[in-house]
């Protein structure tokens, strides 16, 4: 560990390391709150009739829901654990996100999600010193298909 | 629905047709059961004080999801969405209740686009954008980008 720096030696062990692999099932009612939500109107992820008969067959998730709850966007409580464990600092805020969309989401998909940490950097900012992991989620569908991976930004001073 | 946009309709420069939202209290609710988000930054005056935020903030993937929408309205269903980006670099304060159903009067977000590249690779023809969601003072609160791949007019 360098002098004042925020990433301690036990942080950097967790570069690569993957954390947790979680289940997810995706409900064709979860769906459609989370387009409620949104306020998309959009037939194909609110209308299971209309959503059958086009070429994907089943209501589908909007970009970058995986089920609920939903981690696609926003790093997990035990991320967060696992790097204050490590010695980062408590205070957290969501930095943003980068998807990549493979195959179709929809209705009765299962998705196995794997989250690693990709990188850690740090640097001065209006927030003071600050702190930022990229966590890297891979999507596996039921077919054993790469469904998206995301790679969330996680701020923390 | 509206008509299918393809490949040859757009240009570098093309506009996304952009997307009001008005954030409210009661939907980030909304937002917190639907995602699963139950951050109290979001809707808890005090921890969002001690956090360093002043009041509740909207959630940073609400946003990504009007993103979301932006894109797959304007791609339309033979659209398809290959890549969604965004930084959540300006804190937004969602409008507050005046009665159950209707906000109080405030600012309207609204997200845009426009098409920075257009190019063809492995047999698809692909846009990218720059996308983003701006406050009622025209800031670029979450700024972002996407990749498309839209369908082409078929030759007669």
């Amino acid at each position: 560990m360098t002098d004042g720096s925020l990433i301690t030696d036990e942080l950097r062990k967790l570069i690569g390391v993957t954390l947790d692999t979680i289940v997810f099932k995706v409900e064709e009612g979860a769906i459609q709150r989370y387009a409620q939500a949104i306020g998309d109107p959009n037939p194909l992820f609110n209308d299971p009739d209309y959503a059958s008969k086009t070429r994907y067959g089943r209501l589908l998730a909007p970009p970058g829901f995986t089920g609920w709850p939903t981690r696609a966007g926003r790093p997990t409580e035990k991320l967060f654990a696992f790097l204050v464990k490590g010695g980062a600092p408590p205070k957290i805020l969501d930095g943003g996100i980068e998807f990549e969309f493979i195959e179709p989401v929809g209705a009765g998909d299962i998705l196995t999600g794997t989250t690693k940490i990709a990188k850690v950097t740090e640097r001065e900012t209006k927030l003071g010193k600050t702190m930022f992991t990229t966590a890297e989620v891979t999507y596996v569908n039921q077919k054993g298909k790469v469904a998206l991976k995301s790679w969330a930004t996680i701020i923390q001073f | 629905m509206a008509k299918q946009i393809c490949y040859e309709d757009v240009e570098v420069g093309t506009e996304v047709t952009a997307l009001p939202k008005v954030a409210t209290t009661r939907m980030l609710v909304q937002w917190a059961g639907a995602s699963g988000d139950f951050n109290p930054l979001h809707y808890d005056e005090d921890f969002a004080k001690a956090m360093g935020v002043g009041a509740p903030i909207v959630h940073g993937a609400l946003k990504r999801a009007w993103l979301g929408q932006l894109m797959t309205d304007w791609i339309g269903e033979d659209g398809k969405l290959k890549k969604l980006s965004c930084q959540y670099r300006g804190m937004d304060y969602p409008r507050k209740m005046k009665t159950m159903e209707e906000p109080r009067d405030g600012e309207t977000w609204w997200c845009k686009g426009k098409v920075t590249r257009k190019y063809e690779e492995g047999g698809e023809h692909l846009v990218e954008c720059e996308i983003w969601v701006e406050n009622g003072k025209g800031e670029k609160t979450t700024p972002g980008s996407a990749l498309a791949a839209l369908p082409a007019r078929k030759k007669k």
